[in-house]
């Protein structure tokens, strides 16, 4: 696959993603919806629910400081500044370089981190619970994704995050990587289910604070600035799962735009199966949490010795 | 290419083993894998089976992943009421040995004089796995039925060795290996009935009146 | 004649089970012990035939330990008489077999094994014998189902399966190994095959296969660092299988590892398999010798005896061909003093009914003969003249500085003086002063008595004269261990 950068293309791509990530969220819960014998929500009901909280004003405690306000401004940023990055269907993204994978990683690091120090800047003690929850969790995450996306690299001997996902084909289901495909495809799901907020996570549609880990660190944003939040939460599922069904996924077809289609489709596939896996699983107990990562990190290694030990 | 991918699920089951907490579901890892290692002799030796190798493999396959696994349902019935595996050493500490063993079963295979006539060096790896697996859970869980598990899973891994090594033995020979596997699995399950009559529970960590 | 051997312990188990009556039951096990014993000599007496590919099969290394075997056994078994008479255990009514006919059952199908065992020549049948072997004797040892039975019998149950377990690896290394020279294919996995063609096996294979042989079966006889169950299962079980479990399943176990151990020597690797030994050995005597020292249960005691002596036997086997005519004579010395004094152990615990070294004295004063067979067999364990096994471990001792082991043979007598002084201070106590419990002077019961009194008289006449026949069998075992 020739690497060279289709400035329209990668654009599109970008505009595709900026334009149709809420649906993401509308489809899983319109899954949802189905396995709970309702008709569901509109698919476009992420839309209207933006457009009505750009439209609010937002309120602001007196404890809080510019971090509070800061914080969804860096995570929106940061989650846009990685989208840059990805790329779609094996096009080569808007920004890429040697090393991008790193710098991916960090800035969602980074946003996250943001995020948690909004949520500690509150002084509410339910932010702070869920701000130490979810730094743990992506604590554990983090390395499995970074030697997740090492196996890839040393798959396809590059390192920057265009290149690994442009060299994958369809054909590697036949050789012999084919089954180490599957600790990758269970360790990158555990981590997107992880970094998402997903059942068996944390349960995105829960009231009680208590058990909430991501919902209740942004409990006290309103207004645009939840707006914002919303809106990088979609971003945030469509490029970690482009991370995924980029890599399980790999269909490059010899026309681009076809490529890209057929990304945006398995990333819909993608929402159809976390609808699934949250209509038909209950949230995990907090302590088996850290084994669920734990698991994940173990499958991410042993993905990657086994590319060790096969790669050509 | 199946043999890669049933040596992956092996080794997705020995970690699954590792990480485990119910009884219940060790049991049925046991089973499933005593399975797979049925598939995996079908796999590799390809060729023309005669009477006796079929009924060999059908028979290890019928006692190791539905006989004794329902000996083993049944004792544990009779005896355990917190269905829990209770390890000395964590879960997570556990999957961490599983991937330690992982490495160094790859690594063995590497360094090994391999004979000239052997199977690909993923079963040996396997193999290799599921022994550590094996012992480990011996070691480090304290109920009696889960070292009898242990043993059975050690000897699902010698039995993969002895495929991926390709070391036929005669078929009586191995049907007497079967036999005394089965016959040892059955005395132990006793002997955990008796223990628990007598203590009221098959917590090892009891066993230690007997010690200088 | 071989099929005879094994049919008479299969008959006689498979009819104890079936037999309601508990005094024709041990009519049968005593019936099934001397036609047992009378078939060993019938044996001997046909001689041996070179085996290369058989199966099943006798040679002189096979007929000395079989031999031990059957004359424990018989022993036992008369032994055993008294002892269920006087220990009756009621049936247990929700159960099929009584508690006894499985005791008796079982140590018939025990002795069966074990000739199994003794006689395959196949690695496989050898296996299959020996867990065989574990299984059998496993509830032997839970008899009494007391607390301290079962644990003793679940630690022997599971760490001897996994050593066995471990020692099929062996096995397996033993098939590879030969899967390296492509004119060895198809040669049938016994070890008189392997031997003759040791030459062609891969050296890193073998090296390994007898690695794992050692520590396997080296787990059921005994050998440190594998020996953590044999105390318990030894000291918990009845004397009678106590007995048999010292003198002669460590024995077969060690036959695996004796019959490796010559096919290494055959392909010139003795000298891996050698050090091994010998380090395994010395290491089981000190460690056998630690506890002996401060032991408070005499059974334990001479549990941790058998460690000693199956190390012994170890450094006896890997010291060269000048110690393993004393191997042989001391795996028959050890054997039967060992049983005498399980059997007379057994006496004092159902006499003072403890154990506990400290509450029993006087032994002479309330059972004379018993007392005098204690002494008698103490000085015997630790090779005191004029005993048999001052004849074995004097000529290993001298083999071992004849073949300039002297580092060796310097720590293997501070080993043994280390467990005489241990012994002496605990046994000899035991024996002699006022009793420590008021018992009738009784005359003592013949079942009790005869069997220790003829081992020991046994031993005492291999100290001074060994027939003929006896003679020409150690130094025909012996020559087949050292046939490199």
């Amino acid at each position: 696959m020739e690497f060279r950068m289709n400035a329209p293309l990668a654009l599109t791509g970008l505009a595709a993603a900026l334009i149709l990530s809420p649906l993401l969220r509308s489809i899983i819960n319109r899954t949802k919806a189905r396995f709970a014998g309702r008709q569901g929500q509109v698919m476009l009901q992420p839309y209207f629910e933006l457009h009505k909280l750009f439209q609010k004003g937002s309120v602001y405690s007196h404890t809080s400081t510019w971090i509070f306000r800061a914080g969804p401004v860096v995570e929106i940023t940061t989650v846009l500044a990685a989208l840059c990055m990805i790329p779609l269907g094996g096009n080569p993204a808007l920004i890429h370089f040697n090393g991008d994978l790193l710098l991916f990683v960090y800035l969602l690091g980074m946003g996250r981190f943001c995020t948690i120090l909004a949520a500690m800047d509150t002084g509410s003690s339910f932010e702070g619970m869920g701000a130490s929850r979810e730094a743990f969790f992506s604590a554990l995450a983090e390395p499995s994704l970074l030697i997740g996306l090492g196996g890839i690299a040393a798959l396809t001997h590059s390192l920057s995050l265009s290149e690994m996902y442009g060299r994958l084909n369809i054909g590697i289901l036949e050789s012999p990587m084919a089954p180490a495909l599957v600790f990758i495809l269970f360790a990158f799901l555990i981590i997107f289910l992880t970094e998402n907020a997903r059942i068996p996570v944390d349960d995105p549609s829960t009231h009680l604070e208590l058990t909430m880990i991501h919902e209740v660190m942004i409990l006290d944003h309103s207004g645009f600035d939840l707006g914002l939040i919303e809106y990088a939460g979609s971003l945030k599922l469509w490029v970690l799962g482009l991370l995924l069904t980029g890599l399980i996924l790999p269909l490059h077809t010899h026309s681009a735009e076809l490529n890209l289609v057929l990304a945006i489709g398995a990333l819909f596939l993608l929402a159809v199966c976390v609808g699934v896996i949250e209509s038909t699983m209950a949230r995990f107990k907090l302590i088996r949490i850290p084994q669920l990562l734990v698991i994940a990190f173990v499958l991410a290694a042993l993905w990657i010795i086994w590319i060790a030990r096969y790669s050509a | 290419m199946i043999t890669h991918i049933i040596v992956a699920l092996l080794v997705l089951i020995n970690l699954q083993m590792l990480g485990s907490s119910r009884l219940g579901g060790l049991i049925r890892a046991v089973a499933l894998e005593a399975l797979l290692m049925g598939f995996l002799t079908l796999v590799i030796h390809t060729g023309q089976f005669t009477w006796y190798e079929w009924v060999v493999i059908g028979s290890t396959i019928t006692v190791k992943s539905v006989l004794l696994p329902l000996l083993l349902k049944r004792a544990l019935h009779e005896t355990v009421v917190r269905r829990d595996v209770e390890p000395l050493v964590g879960y997570s500490l556990s999957l961490f040995f599983g991937l330690l063993f992982v490495g160094i079963s790859a690594l063995a295979v590497v360094k090994m004089p391999m004979p000239p006539i052997h199977t690909s060096p993923l079963v040996i790896m396997a193999g290799m796995l599921t022994v550590c697996t094996g012992l480990f859970l011996i070691i480090t869980r304290t109920k009696a039925i889960t070292q009898t598990i242990g043993y059975l899973v050690l000897e699902n891994g010698i039995y993969a060795l002895g495929i991926a090594l390709a070391a036929e033995s005669p078929f009586i020979v191995e049907l007497g290996i079967l036999l005394d596997v089965f016959v040892g699995v059955f005395v132990m399950g006793i002997m955990i009935e008796n223990i628990n009559r007598e203590f009221d529970n098959i917590d090892t960590t009891q066993l230690t009146s007997l010690k200088d | 004649m071989i099929r005879t051997l094994l049919f008479i312990p299969l008959f006689g188990g498979l009819l104890s089970f079936m037999i309601a009556s508990d005094r024709l039951r041990r009519a049968v096990l005593v019936l099934t012990a001397l036609c047992h014993f009378t078939a060993v000599f019938v044996l001997w007496n046909k001689g041996f035939a070179p085996l290369g590919d058989t199966w099943l099969g006798i040679d002189a290394l096979g007929l000395l330990f079989l031999l031990i075997a059957s004359t424990l056994f018989l022993m036992a078994a008369v032994y055993t008489v008294g002892y269920l008479a006087g220990h009756p255990h009621a049936s247990i009514p929700d159960k099929r077999f009584s508690r006894e006919s499985i005791f008796t059952g079982s140590f018939i199908f025990f002795l069966g094994t074990m000739t199994l065992a003794i006689m395959s020549q196949h690695v496989g049948v050898f296996w299959m014998a020996i867990e065989s072997t574990t299984l059998a004797s496993a509830p032997l040892i839970s008899y009494q189902h007391s607390p301290r039975s079962l644990e003793a019998a679940w630690k022997y149950l599971l760490i001897c399966s996994v050593g066995i377990a471990l020692a099929l690896i062996g096995n397996l290394a033993l098939v590879v190994s030969a899967a390296f020279d492509p004119a060895l294919h198809g040669l049938p996995m016994t070890f008189g095959a392997l031997a003759d063609h040791a030459g062609a096996l891969q050296s890193t294979w073998i090296k390994g296969a007898f690695v794992f042989f050692l520590v396997g079966y080296g787990t059921k006889m005994g050998l440190a660092p594998m020996h953590t169950w044999l105390p318990d299962a030894h000291s918990e079980s009845p004397s009678p299988v106590s007995a048999l479990l010292s003198g002669a399943l460590l024995n077969c176990a060690f036959l695996g590892i004796l019959r490796v151990h010559i096919i290494l020597g055959k392909a010139g690797l003795a000298m891996f398999s050698n050090q091994l030994l010998m380090g395994l050995g010395l290491l089981s005597m000190f460690l056998a010798g630690w506890f002996i020292v401060q032991q408070t249960n005499f059974k334990r005691l001479l549990a941790y005896s058998s460690i000693e002596h199956m190390g012994i036997l170890a450094i006896a086997a890997g010291a060269g061909t000048q110690t393993h005519f004393g191997a042989m004579l001391h795996a028959m010395n050890h054997s039967l003093t060992k049983g005498m004094l399980f059997l007379i152990a057994g006496n004092i615990l159902a006499a003072f009914g403890t154990k506990t070294v400290s509450r029993v004295t006087g032994i002479i004063r309330v059972m004379p003969i018993s007392g005098i067979l204690w002494i008698a067999g103490f000085l015997s364990i630790c090779g005191v003249p004029p005993f048999g096994t001052f004849v074995s471990e004097f000529s290993i001792l001298y083999g071992l500085g004849q073949s300039g082991h002297w580092i060796v043979m310097a720590l293997m007598l501070l080993a043994l003086g280390i467990i005489f002084v241990g012994m002496f201070r605990i046994l000899i106590p035991m024996a002699y002063g006022e009793p420590s419990q008021e018992l009738p002077v009784s005359p003592e019961n013949g079942w009790y008595v005869i069997p220790p009194l003829i081992l020991g008289a046994a031993v005492l006449v291999l100290g001074c004269w060994i027939p003929q026949p006896l003679n020409r069998l150690f130094a025909q075992a012996a020559s087949l261990l050292g046939a490199y």
